[in-house]
């Protein structure tokens, strides 16, 4: 099968299952680079399991399998010769509850540096602190980097996470619901670091809040049942869907 | 209405009754060995070898043995414990081997110490022909406390939220790195709570000891590892049951019995001390 080489990210024909249950139904979805995708739908729709397949942390799971195939910037990210550290390293991640590790700042930020080899101390500190700009974080904390991450407002919390992911410099960026667990105005700044991001990175999104996949994302893919039941421009998802099940569960009918 | 409350009130005295006389027996077996201990502790007793068929003297070869043995057994058995209990909670998939050794260590744990002495006898000093001997006795206590240490590192590090596991990985670390750099810095403060408690616990043992490492009587401390030793456990065992003069010995063995739980309490301590310490770096400088 050939990639629209301008596509980022590609999924041909991907089924995937837990055991025996049939979590994804021949999923079909390109995504463009410097774009925002939101990914929605009800719970257990299967999204936050298609959103974990780019980075290939279902692995982790036991009789987890996938058919079909999946290309990050035209590699078949399943092949058997790609090393899944490597992968990760590309393809970064924000969880739904802030989870920086029990370190410092800068040490979390850092992190993704060491593990991967980075040495020299020059580098390392000039990427923390291009990172946590990148994240809008820097200065907030500029002046207490040694201080525990844990000391940090949960909205805080969350934008280091997003400059830990940043600093080991991925082309993809992959959150789940990463405003779920916080405040009004966090997730405000969360949404506006978003939309910043989407010049140096492809985005993929999950979120449960209709209004934020609107506010933030160029596509949106809806989900339901392990199947993508719609794949299009916010806009036209939003104001004009072609399927009656979306129309639906975006004005809050179901779901 | 009134009458509910005055069964609540009793409910309430029994309780508390039950629990006062917990403390109370406590209390009163404490006392009792202080009072009674106290008055033959001083430097000599401490620094003294036994003099006068264990009517007179000190305790310090006895003090010593239990050192050499307790150290010996953290030596055996820590590095065995941890490792084994990293590798059952990180790595092994949740399958019959696993279930096997959860199973093996919690049957372990619950043999009584008389039979892993008599193990210890037969394997070590016997077939593998230690002797009596620090080792011997090193490695008996070393398997007696091998499951606690195990479960102690299984449980702590089964305490540690997976989120921080995904984390990591989801940066490109290896579960090596994961293992290493988060996982364990997190565990470490229960870790080392749980180890040294059983530390505790092994300096207070006495049947495995008894046949694979303790004299009745040394007239100096031991030159190698594969010299006997006198242990404060089994001391006081020999004193208060055989020897030239059991009255004259009472005092001795109470002022033997002071020491070790003396030298418990302070284990448990620093225990503590290290828990706290230790808790305090994880939140805010690692």
């Amino acid at each position: 099968m050939t990639t629209p080489s301008n596509m980022c990210i590609t999924s041909r024909n991907v089924n995937f299952y837990y055991g025996n249950f049939h979590a994804l139904k021949n999923i079909d979805m390109d995504i463009a680079p410097n774009t925002v995708t939101a990914l929605i739908g009800p719970s257990g729709c299967g999204k936050s399991t298609y959103l974990r397949l780019f980075n290939r942390m279902n692995d982790l799971i036991d009789g987890a399998r996938l058919t079909g195939e999946i290309l990050i910037n035209g590699r078949n990210i399943y092949d058997a010769r790609i090393d899944v550290d490597e992968l990760r390293k590309n393809v970064g991640m924000v969880f739904q509850k802030p989870n920086p590790f029990p370190k410092s700042i800068f040490e979390n930020v850092a992190y993704g540096l060491r593990v991967n080899g980075v040495k020299d101390k020059k580098t390392i500190e000039q990427r923390v602190e291009e990172s946590l700009k990148g994240a809008a974080l820097w200065d907030e904390v500029k002046d207490k980097l040694k201080k525990s991450a844990f000391e940090l407002s949960g909205g805080q919390q969350q934008r280091l996470c997003i400059a830990r992911a940043l600093a080991i410099s991925p082309s993809v960026l992959l959150m789940d619901e990463p405003a779920s667990a916080l405040d009004p105005i966090s997730t405000l700044k969360v949404e506006e670091l978003i939309y910043e991001l989407k010049k140096d990175y492809t985005i993929v999104i999950v979120t449960h809040n209709m209004q934020q996949a609107g506010r933030i994302s160029d596509k949106t893919a809806f989900f339901y049942l392990g199947e993508l039941v719609e794949y299009d421009d916010t806009k036209k998802m939003f104001l004009n869907p072609a399927k009656p099940a979306t129309q639906n569960y975006i004005t809050g009918r179901f779901g | 209405m009134k009458k509910k409350q005055v069964s609540q009130n009793i409910a309430f005295w029994i309780f508390r009754l039950f629990s006062l006389m917990v403390v109370g027996i406590l209390f009163w077996i404490l006392g009792f060995i202080i009072s009674k201990g106290i008055q033959v502790i001083d430097w000599d007793f401490l620094t003294q070898a036994p003099t006068d068929g264990m009517t007179g003297g000190g305790i310090f070869p006895a003090i010593m043995g239990t050192l050499y043995l307790t150290v010996g057994s953290i030596i055996v058995a820590f590095p065995i414990g941890v490792l084994s209990g990293i590798y059952i909670n990180e790595y092994a998939t949740n399958n019959w081997f696993v279930k096997l050794i959860r199973i093996m260590t919690t049957n372990l744990s619950s043999v009584p110490s008389i039979v892993f002495g008599l193990f210890g006898m037969a394997l070590f000093v016997n077939t593998m022909g230690f002797g009596d001997s620090i080792i011997a006795g090193s490695l008996t206590l070393g398997l007696l406390t091998l499951p606690v240490v195990i479960r102690v590192t299984e449980e702590a590090l089964h305490a540690i939220d997976d989120s921080f596991r995904t984390a990591s990985y989801a940066l490109g670390a290896t579960k090596l790195q994961t293992i290493r750099k988060v996982i364990l810095p997190m565990a470490l403060p229960n870790i080392m709570t749980g180890l040294i408690l059983s530390i505790g616990r092994v300096s207070g043992e006495t049947a495995p000891i008894l046949f694979t490492a303790v004299a009745y009587f040394l007239p100096k401390l031991p030159d190698s590892i594969f010299d006997q030793v006198m242990a404060l456990p089994y001391h006081l065992y020999v004193i208060s049951t055989s020897g030239t003069d059991l009255a004259a010995s009472r005092p001795i063995a109470y002022g033997t019995a002071l020491v070790l739980i003396a030298i418990i309490l302070v284990i448990n301590i620093i225990a503590t001390l290290l828990r706290n310490y230790f808790g305090k770096k994880v939140k805010t400088n690692f």
